[in-house]
C-alpha cells in the first residue's frame, strides 16, 4: 500500500513538493485553506531577475498536480500537526506517514508604517499591489494620469524592530529593483527613485540587473530611509528622506509611492508549533533542525518544511528546497518501513 | 545706518529639494558619463584620494552632490583634485572617476 504523506500549504513549495513525492511512488495530500491553489505567486505578474511571468512556472505546478490526480483539499484550513497526520478545522482528523509543513509566509501590511500613508493617502501602493495592477495591465495614478515622479522605498516591514520584524526579508531589494525597471520600461519620461537601507543582491543575475537599472535605465538609488510621507496641496506626495551618502536631509514631491512590503512569518505558526512541540524561531518563522542539513527537517521526526515557512526565501530556493524536502520525506519513510 | 545686530540670524534650510533644484547640468553629466549612475557609494574614491587624506575634500560626497543638483562649491572642491588618477584604479564599478572630475570642472565652471 502506498504509504501517505499530508502537505499543509498549496502554494509553490506545497505542490512541488507534492510532485517530488508522487514520483517516488508517494501519496501526497495538499491541504490548501484558500479556495484556490498557488500559494502567493498567483498574485504575481513577473519574477526577478529574468521578467519570466510567474504563471509560466506556476501553470505547469498546476497542470502537474491534476494530470497525476494528487489530492488537494482547497478551502480548509489545519489546526493542529503530528508527525502521523494534521486535524482539519472542524475536527476532522487526516491520518498520515509523515507530514510536510509548506505554510508560506505573510505579506507584511503596510498600514502598520502609517507614516507612508499607505490606506490614507491616494497614489501610495505596496508592492504586491503593484504586480496586481500590472497583472490587470494598467498601472495609473488614482485619477488616471501617469506619473512623472515615482518613489520605491526598501525595507517596509523588514528589519525593523518598531514593527516586530527585525529579519530581513531577503528578496525585497531585487523586487525594488525589477519593479524599478518596469515602471521605467511603462513610464519612460518618469523618474524613478529607489531609496535603500543596504542593497542585498545575492543571487546570480541579481547584480548585473541592478548595475543595469542604473547605467541603462537611468534609475536613481538614494541611500536612506524615507521617514514620512505627506499629501501635498495639489494631490502629489511629498517625502523626507537622508541622503547619508552626502550627510544632509533630501525632499521631493513624487507622484506614487511604491513600499517594497517585507515576508512575515504566519500568525499561527505559534499554534500549529504547539500542537506538534516544534520550535518558532524569534521572528516567527518555523525553526529548522539546523541550518546546514537540516533545513527542511524540524526537530521532530515524521514533520518537514519546506519553502518560505522556514524564512523568507526566493521561489528559485522555494522549489529547490521543495525537491529536497520530498527527499527527506521519502528517506523518512524508508527508514521507517513498516 | 549702521545696521543692528541682534546676535542671531536666520539658517538656511540644509535640506536637498530636488524640486527646486535644477537637474538640467546634472543630467548633462550623467548623458556624458552614464557609467556614473553605477557607484554604489562604497567610498574607494575618496579613500584612495591624496588630496582627501590631507583636506577636507571628499570626492564621492561632491559627486553625489552634483548628481542630486547642488552645485554650489563643487568646481572650487574639484580644484583640490590633482588629477593624479588612483581613484579610477580602485573604482570597483570601473567608473573613470578622474574622466569624471574633468567633466564636472567643465560643466560647473561658471557655478
Amino acid at each position: 500500500m502506498k504509504r501517505r504523506v499530508v502537505i499543509v500549504g498549496g502554494g509553490a513549495a506545497g505542490m512541488a513538493t507534492a510532485l517530488g513525492l508522487e514520483s517516488r511512488g508517494v501519496e501526497p495530500v495538499i491541504v490548501e485553506r484558500d479556495t484556490e491553489m498557488g500559494g502567493k505567486v498567483r498574485n504575481w505578474h513577473k519574477l526577478f531577475p529574468t521578467f519570466t511571468p510567474a504563471s509560466e512556472i506556476l501553470d505547469p505546478l498546476r497542470r502537474s498536480i491534476a494530470e497525476r490526480n494528487i489530492e488537494c483539499r482547497t478551502g480548509v484550513a489545519v489546526e493542529t500537526v503530528a508527525s502521523d497526520g494534521v486535524t482539519l478545522a472542524g475536527g476532522e482528523r487526516m491520518a498520515a506517514d509523515a507530514v510536510v509543513m509548506a505554510t508560506g509566509f505573510t505579506l507584511f501590511d503596510a498600514r502598520r508604517k502609517q507614516e507612508y500613508g499607505y490606506g490614507i493617502y491616494d497614489n501610495v501602493v505596496t508592492s504586491a499591489d503593484l504586480e496586481q495592477m500590472m497583472n490587470s495591465g494598467r498601472v495609473r495614478l488614482a485619477d488616471g494620469s501617469m506619473p512623472r515622479r515615482i518613489a520605491i522605498l526598501h525595507c517596509v516591514g523588514s528589519r525593523d524592530e518598531k514593527v516586530c520584524q527585525s529579519h530581513c526579508s531577503k528578496v525585497c531589494c531585487i523586487t525594488g529593483v525589477k519593479q524599478a525597471i518596469e515602471l521605467k520600461k511603462m513610464f519612460p519620461e518618469a523618474d524613478v527613485f529607489n531609496f535603500y537601507m543596504d542593497i542585498r543582491m545575492f543571487g546570480p543575475g541579481y547584480e548585473e540587473l541592478y548595475r543595469e537599472a542604473q547605467q541603462s535605465y537611468n534609475i536613481h538609488f538614494v541611500r536612506g530611509r524615507i521617514s514620512e510621507a505627506s499629501p501635498m496641496i495639489n494631490g502629489r506626495i511629498q517625502i523626507k528622506a537622508e541622503d547619508t551618502l552626502t550627510g544632509r536631509p533630501l525632499k521631493m514631491s513624487i507622484d506614487m509611492l511604491v513600499l517594497m512590503v517585507g515576508m512575515r512569518a504566519n500568525d499561527d505558526n505559534g499554534l500549529l508549533a504547539a500542537s506538534a512541540s516544534l520550535d518558532v524561531a524569534p521572528n516567527g518563522f518555523m525553526q529548522s533542525r539546523d541550518p546546514f542539513t537540516g533545513a527542511v527537517r524540524s526537530p521532530r521526526e515524521g514533520i518537514f518544511y519546506a519553502g518560505a515557512v522556514t524564512a523568507p526565501k526566493s521561489l528559485a530556493d522555494t522549489l529547490a528546497e521543495a525537491a529536497l524536502a520530498a527527499d527527506a520525506v521519502v528517506d523518512y519513510l524508508n527508514r521507517t518501513q513498516r | 545706518m549702521r545696521s543692528i545686530r541682534f546676535g542671531y540670524g536666520i539658517s538656511k534650510p540644509r535640506a536637498i529639494d530636488i524640486d527646486s533644484n535644477d537637474l538640467r547640468k546634472s543630467n548633462e553629466i550623467l548623458r556624458e558619463m552614464p557609467e556614473l549612475q553605477t557607484c554604489i557609494g562604497c567610498g574607494s574614491c575618496t579613500a584612495s584620494c591624496t588630496a582627501g587624506n590631507l583636506t577636507q575634500f571628499n570626492f564621492r560626497r561632491v559627486h553625489t552632490l552634483v548628481r542630486r543638483g547642488e552645485y554650489m562649491g563643487a568646481y572650487e572642491e574639484m580644484n583640490k583634485c590633482m588629477l593624479c588618477g588612483k581613484c579610477r584604479l580602485v573604482c570597483p564599478r570601473g567608473i573613470n572617476t578622474r574622466g569624471l572630475a574633468m567633466l564636472i570642472k567643465r560643466k560647473l565652471g561658471d557655478f
